[in-house]
């Protein structure tokens, strides 16, 4: 399948020298959410700036929907609705004006059922009337999706959505985009929250300094990256590694009443009974144990603080 | 490649947004005008041009008449038009526009279209204003709305450009303050070139706004301080710089996109 958004060498470097992005290479599939994932100035909103023609790359090319966003920019912005970090409003236009103006923008025709739609899925349909200074930010967040919305974009791109939104929004947030994929709408969103890539995403981009670091499905990423720890609880804290166990390459935590044990979920062999008897035999003894998952938080931090990733894992 | 033809919708909505804009100040926007275009006509036409002569065979108060639509309609044309792309800056509202399927051509028209809009109707209500205090009998009464017309869409790019430019709401004001409006009140607003003695009527040519007055004195009155040739060649020239300019701040993104 052809891929609805494809970004090749983009790359872009500000007046000031400053560079944003360095080389991008990235596909977007149809219908899919891919999260962005990155710090603070990582170049997240620069990337997303440059597909929707608020930013000029300084290099490489992009299509969207199969159409170049330079030469052939009307029909390719046409596919594409942007719900941008800031909440950018109109203080004394009403809401459903502003949507209205929004569709008419993107040169469709007034649908007014449509419209209708949008706001009530969107819980918005009572405020219709009211201007948008009167709303909250919540509101005023999904005033900024209705908006979005309201061309009926086949790609929608969410930047930062649940920054500074509270729990229930979140929640509400993330349904809405999964209402949306059914419809098919392809979803790029940009977070630093990895809880959110985690609960939606079906695809992962980790980006940092400008660099793409690193492209996959969400699960398998987790897979391949993830790593498991096993604590062991003991009976009475210990000051050292005991002399049996000094080959395993454990850690003493927690003023050594824990043993940490750390390991790849997804070697073909488990080294963890073998570790479990070597402990019976050391005469350790221990009241309890228990394993956690590595998540998406812990890749990311490990990739953004490593600097930079091997070619290997990049390729892999 | 642009497709062939014109996003209407998407300009319609900018134009009437900004229509909208405009309307929700109504009142301000068209008293204003009318209370001080009557103030004027109050201090200059009855109290001091009672005691005018005649300027080549017209009545002082109905001499200014022309001069004082053309002071209002450059105040608006510049002020309308460049608070409205400055707003969008401002607000931060622009990523909208800009993010749209529309051509820089389609936005200049429908910012600057309304702006127009909105300033022929301003020195047409200070026209009928006039007419409360003066008889005033236009000899080129097509001529007239085309001139309005060609310098509400004049000043309105210009405008525009301002608006592009300014970074803060003062350098917004400093120039419609500043420069445009002593080089109106200089321009020949309120007098003719010919009533300057020299040197100043000679320093007075290179104020490019004397041109402009004098072509439109010459739809009313069919004269002007300069020949109407003369007046058309630089709103023409006037015309030509902005659009240059407009055009080369969409080429290069100037202050819109970095």
């Amino acid at each position: 399948m052809n891929p609805i958004i494809s970004i090749s060498g983009v790359g872009k470097t500000y007046a000031s020298g400053h560079v944003a992005l360095g080389a991008v290479d990235l596909d977007i599939r149809e219908g899919e959410i891919f999260a962005l994932l990155g710090p603070n100035g990582a170049g997240k909103t620069t990337l997303i700036s440059v597909i929707c023609g608020l930013v000029t790359p300084s290099s490489g090319t992009i299509s969207v929907a199969g159409h170049d966003i330079i030469r052939d920019y009307k029909a390719a912005r046409s596919t594409i609705g942007l719900v941008p970090q800031e909440l950018h409003t109109d203080a004394f236009e009403k809401v459903i004006d502003t949507v209205q103006f929004s569709r008419g923008l993107f040169g469709k025709p007034r649908d007014d059922a449509f419209i209708e739609k949008i706001l009530r899925d969107l819980t918005l349909w009572d405020k219709r009337n009211s201007k948008i200074m009167e709303l909250s930010g919540g509101m005023k967040r999904r005033v900024m999706i209705a908006k979005a919305l309201a061309h009926e974009p086949r790609i929608l791109f969410l930047d930062e959505p649940t920054a500074g939104v509270d729990v229930e929004l979140r929640k509400d947030m993330w349904r809405l985009v999964r209402r949306l994929r059914e419809t098919g709408v392809t979803i790029i969103l940009t977070t630093h929250y990895i809880e959110e890539a985690e609960e939606m995403a079906d695809r992962v981009g980790v980006i940092n300094k400008g660099q793409l670091l690193l492209v996959d499905d969400k699960d398998v990423l987790m897979h391949k990256l993830g790593t498991k720890t096993m604590t062991i609880h003991l009976d009475e804290a210990v000051t050292a590694i005991p002399e049996a166990l000094q080959h395993w390459n454990l850690n003493l935590v927690r003023d050594g009443r824990d043993i940490e044990y750390t390991y790849d979920a997804t070697a073909q062999q488990s080294e963890v009974p073998a570790l479990i008897s070597a402990l019976q035999l050391s005469g350790v003894s221990y009241a309890d144990i228990s394993t956690r998952q590595s998540t998406l938080e812990d890749i990311f931090v490990g990739l953004v603080h490593a600097g930079d990733v091997s070619e290997a894992e990049v390729q892999a | 490649m642009n497709p062939p033809s014109l996003n209407w919708r998407g300009m319609a909505a900018i134009y009437r947004f900004e229509i909208h804009r405009f309307a929700r100040t109504i009142w301000t926007s068209l008293m204003t005008p009318v209370i001080t275009t009557s103030l004027y006509f109050i201090v200059f036409g009855s109290a001091i041009g009672s005691r005018m002569t005649d300027i080549g065979g017209i009545p002082y108060a109905a001499f200014i008449v022309p001069g004082l639509i053309m002071l209002s309609m450059f105040q608006e044309s510049i002020f309308n038009a460049s608070f409205g792309i400055y707003m969008p800056k401002w607000t931060g509202t622009i990523y909208e526009i800009l993010s749209a399927p529309l051509s820089s051509l389609e936005i200049v028209l429908a910012y600057v279209g309304a702006a127009a809009s909105k300033s022929i109707m301003v020195g047409m209500v200070i026209f009928a204003t006039a007419h409360l205090f003066v008889d005033v009998d236009v000899a080129h009464p097509l001529a007239m709305v085309g001139f309005m017309a060609l310098i509400a869409i004049s000043f309105c790019l210009f405008g525009f450009i301002l608006g592009v430019w300014a970074q803060s709401f003062e350098q917004l004001q400093v120039i419609p303050l500043l420069v445009i409006m002593p080089m109106t009140f200089l321009g020949g607003a309120f007098y003719s070139i010919h009533m300057l003695p020299e040197p100043w009527r000679t320093i007075t040519l290179f104020n490019p706004i004397i041109y402009l007055i004098s072509g439109f004195r010459w739809t009313f009155f069919g004269k002007g301080d300069v020949s109407i040739g003369i007046s058309l060649i630089f709103i023409a020239a006037m015309l030509a710089l902005c659009i240059g300019a407009v055009a080369w701040i969409f080429r290069t993104g100037y202050r819109l996109k970095k």
